[in-house]
């Protein structure tokens, strides 16, 4: 059963694992930070399959680099299974009590409360001055079951890892938008009064989408923390959400793969551009963002997926 | 008569100043089929709507299957048996005639939607495209929605409906947006499916001759009351009913 | 008793602002139906060309009469408006009208990222000051409190601003035909209403009234990048409270964010920014489309 997928997923992780030994250290830690905001990005996909976009998804990836810092350096826990686990299980809390509330509301209503829940989160943080304030905390290095790598072998180490978050996400959520739920996000997106006349509820399709979108947030940001060795508000700032909803409209909704390879191009695009123009990089993002509005407006994902009848 | 599966006891409703239902009672028998005919705005979508949890009753009973289901969520009405059709067909555009009857399935199924299985697996899509020969729309199956023709969009709709264990179907005007030479043969589809799987029918109607072809018993609405309920051939001749809905004598 | 006072008089200070700032946002959402993230960037460059314009003034020998620097500003604002109203509505936006919402608001994201490099290339990322028409109008002495008379000014353009707005919307001819495209777009078409033109002037409006508020703001802050930023954010919150499109509720939205606001700032100020997205939830709670939003029942 589903053979192809787990075939996709062991060539998707052999491919990117492999990167671990061809790409040079700024091109990893690139790679690296790019599957991190993807993981956030797929978060969005998923609610936006339910027709809600949240401009606000920031807050779940400052909440796990957060919970993931602080518990690293108030706890003195180091070990990258465990800070994930931790800041998973937080954002599922902070999801399932948001959740609900936010299930109700839909359009711009729904993006514009995630983005003022992320910026509260925001506002907080920047005024807290015992965990950093606006300058942030650093976290220490992580440690993996108790083997504790430094220089090239923990960048590598950490990128192996986030491509296999990264593979099993991806296969996770490839499976339940093919699942009878997954349809039912489709028809939810489509006409809710015929769901709740089927006898389903709209509003728990809704609240499951957001719940799924905090904990894929919360690992996200747990990871750019370690990989970035440093955590401040602007995580949760609402350019940085906008960022991830770029990602997530240029990727669409229709294939999980091309979420990851939407926010590879968007890290090189930026990084070369504050290479050679570093004052018009905003710039060029705004024009490339019209550009795919226009030019594809279902996404990256419409080039290599024909939805018709049967889905990929 | 067979037991009452439905009974409405002095069903109030007003929206601001106008009065949209007054001291409605009714009691359907299972296995009845009961239509409702009345002009624009004499209440019978407003009775539908009631029933079926749309709106909300100022009060009064609706009592089914033992409990008063008066003010409950449509889901939760759906979950206890009484399923509706709409007016305008209210189906998932994006998703295709299949793909449609996949989602009433997967609601429907025990115990409830998964994560994991697959939305397309064998069984639920026998399952689907059985139902979808049932009402003769089967060689539309991997055509989205908007390329469909007025009376299959009206026969997908109600086919939805039917998904999951049905007591009562209430269908709001089944042959409107429907082809008039496509009338009669989707109503005989309809009405045959439902009968042979002992549905209770309600349904909707303006045209008087698939009223008396088809219902057993006419209540007729006027002004948010019910001002006839009886067989079709008395309520038709009634002079009320005369002046008030049909306009002319039957 | 004074620190009720206090917080009185900061939060209509600020209040009056943050309704210059949101009242376009309201009117153009009400009129285009798009959220406009780049009212945030008109605010800004509306904040640089004044900041220009009263350079200049003084450059050209305007200390002769410091009382023109107020004219400076204000032609400034008309310029953004009559510059980039045109350009962004017809060049860009009227390609998206009747397009989903949220993808609108993502139109206007870009604009917006686009914007905020433009005002780099054109005034650099060097800080600009221009603190003359802040200081002309002297100090007012409230009790023992003391309070820039600027300040007050601001209070007074913004009663200034709703007055022209409500009564061009309630008043004139042009006002009613608006007020039917914010109702019913496609019927006001069928009656004969050039919507296209309402569009048009509606935007360029909404245009006016952001680079307005920059305008105002420019003499009381250095104006550097990423002024826009933040602006845009706390003028969502307003005309969310007030209900999208509602010109009432972007003063009611604007009072209450004004003084929670001050509030927040002499009692808590860790909460500062907290509040206003604090008054914003409640509000949504109760009032999921905001105070004034016409709420509509979908008939099946």
């Amino acid at each position: 059963m589903r053979f192809n997928l787990l075939l996709a997923a062991v060539i998707a992780f052999v491919v990117l694992a492999a990167g671990s030994v061809i790409l040079p250290d700024w091109a990893m830690f690139l790679f690296a930070m790019a599957l991190a905001k993807g993981l956030v990005c797929l978060g969005i996909v998923g609610m936006m399959r339910g027709g809600v976009v949240s401009f606000g998804q920031g807050l779940y990836y400052c909440l796990g680099a957060y919970t993931a810092t602080l518990v690293a350096n108030n706890l003195g826990v180091s070990d990258i299974f465990l800070l994930t686990l931790l800041s998973s299980a937080v954002c599922l809390l902070v999801g399932m009590a948001f959740g609900p509330l936010l299930s109700s509301y839909r359009g711009i209503f729904f993006a514009m409360l995630s983005l003022a829940l992320s910026m509260v989160l925001y506002g907080s943080l920047s005024k807290m001055s015992f965990i950093g304030g606006t300058d942030g905390l650093n976290i220490a290095a992580p440690t993996f079951l108790g083997w504790a790598p430094e220089g090239r072998p923990l960048q590598m180490a950490l990128y192996i890892y986030v491509v296999a978050i990264v593979v099993i996400a991806g296969v996770l959520m490839r499976i339940y938008f093919d699942s009878e739920r997954g349809l039912l996000t489709l028809a939810t997106r489509d006409n809710e009064l015929r769901v709740e006349y089927l006898g389903a509820s709209v509003r728990n399709v809704m609240t499951y989408n957001y719940v799924f979108g905090a904990v894929l947030g919360g690992i996200g940001g747990t990871i750019a923390a370690l990989a970035l060795g440093h955590v401040d508000p602007e995580f949760a700032f609402w350019t940085t959400s906008g960022e991830f909803v770029f990602v997530a409209i240029l990727a669409g909704s229709l294939s999980v793969p091309s979420v990851f390879v939407a926010a590879i191009i968007l890290e090189l695009v930026r990084s070369f551009s504050n290479l050679y123009f570093p004052n018009t990089w905003q710039l060029a993002l705004g024009i490339f963002l019209l550009a795919v509005i226009v030019v594809l407006p279902k996404g990256l994902g419409s080039l290599v997926s024909r939805r018709k009848g049967s889905p990929a | 008569m067979n037991k009452a599966v439905l009974e409405v006891r002095d069903l109030q409703k007003t929206f601001g100043a106008v009065t949209a239902a007054q001291d409605i009672s009714v009691t359907v028998p299972e296995g009845a089929v009961y239509s409702l005919i009345g002009s624009n705005g004499a209440g019978k979508t407003t009775f539908v709507n009631m029933v079926t949890g749309y709106i909300k009753p100022d009060s009064g009973l609706i009592n089914f299957g033992n409990r008063n289901i008066a003010g409950m969520a449509p889901r939760q009405i759906t979950r206890l048996g009484i399923h509706r059709s709409f007016q305008i067909a209210q189906l998932c555009a994006e998703l295709t005639v299949e793909e449609n009857m996949l989602v009433a399935d997967a609601i429907h199924g025990h115990p409830g939607p998964s994560f994991l299985r697959r939305a397309h697996n064998a069984e639920a899509r026998e399952r689907a495209l059985a139902t979808l020969e049932r009402f003769h729309i089967a060689e539309h199956r991997d055509r989205l929605v908007p390329e469909l023709s007025g009376g299959v969009k009206k026969l997908l709709d109600i086919a939805m409906a039917m998904a999951g264990e049905t007591q009562i179907m209430m269908l709001d005007e089944p042959t409107s947006g429907v082809a008039a030479d496509e009338k009669f043969p989707i109503m005989d589809l309809v009405m045959d499916a439902l009968r042979s799987a002992g549905v209770t029918v309600i349904f909707v109607e303006h045209d008087m001759d698939i009223v008396t072809r088809y219902s057993e018993r006419v209540l007729a609405f006027y002004d948010g009351r019910i001002i006839a309920d009886d067989a079709p051939g008395e309520v038709l001749s009634d002079p009320e009913v005369q002046r008030y809905v049909t306009g002319a004598p039957a | 008793m004074d620190l009720a006072a206090t917080i009185l008089v900061d939060g209509l200070i600020y209040a009056g602002w943050l309704f210059i700032v949101s009242v376009g946002l309201t009117l153009v959402f009400g009129v285009l139906n798009i959220l406009n993230i780049a009212h945030g960037s008109l605010y800004a460059i509306g904040a640089y060309a004044s900041a220009s314009m009263v350079g200049a003034y003084f450059a050209l020998g305007g200390e002769a009469f410091p009382y023109g620097s107020y004219v400076a500003m204000i032609l400034a604002a008309l310029l953004v408006a009559l510059v980039l109203g045109p350009l962004l509505e017809r060049g860009l936006l009227r390609f998206f009208y009747g397009r989903d919402e949220v993808l609108n608001v993502l139109v206007t994201y870009a604009v917006f990222l686009i914007l905020e490099d433009v005002m780099k290339l054109i005034w650099g990322v060097n800080p600009y000051f221009v603190y003359e028409p802040y200081t002309l109008l002297g100090d007012v002495e409230i009790g023992p409190l003391f309070y820039v008379g600027y300040d007050f000014a601001v209070i007074a353009a913004a009663i200034v601003v709703g007055l022209a707005v409500w009564l061009t919307l309630n008043k004139t001819r042009v006002g009613k035909v608006v007020l039917a495209v914010i109702h019913d777009s496609e019927m006001s078409q069928t009656m004969g209403v050039n919507v296209q033109r309402i569009y048009l002037g509606a935007f360029m409006a909404g245009t006016f009234l952001a680079a307005l508020g920059g305008a105002l703001t420019a003499p009381m802050i250095s104006v550097t990048p990423g002024l826009g930023v933040n602006v845009i954010i706390v003028a969502f919150a307003v005309v969310i409270i007030g209900g999208l499109g509602s010109v009432p509720g972007a003063a009611i939205g604007a009072l209450m964010v004004g003084i929670s606001r001050a509030a927040s700032v002499h009692l808590m100020p860790e909460a500062e920014l907290f509040i206003i997205y604090f008054v914003m939830a409640i509000v949504l709670l109760f009032r999921p489309e905001g105070l004034f939003a016409k709420t509509q029942a979908r008939k099946i």
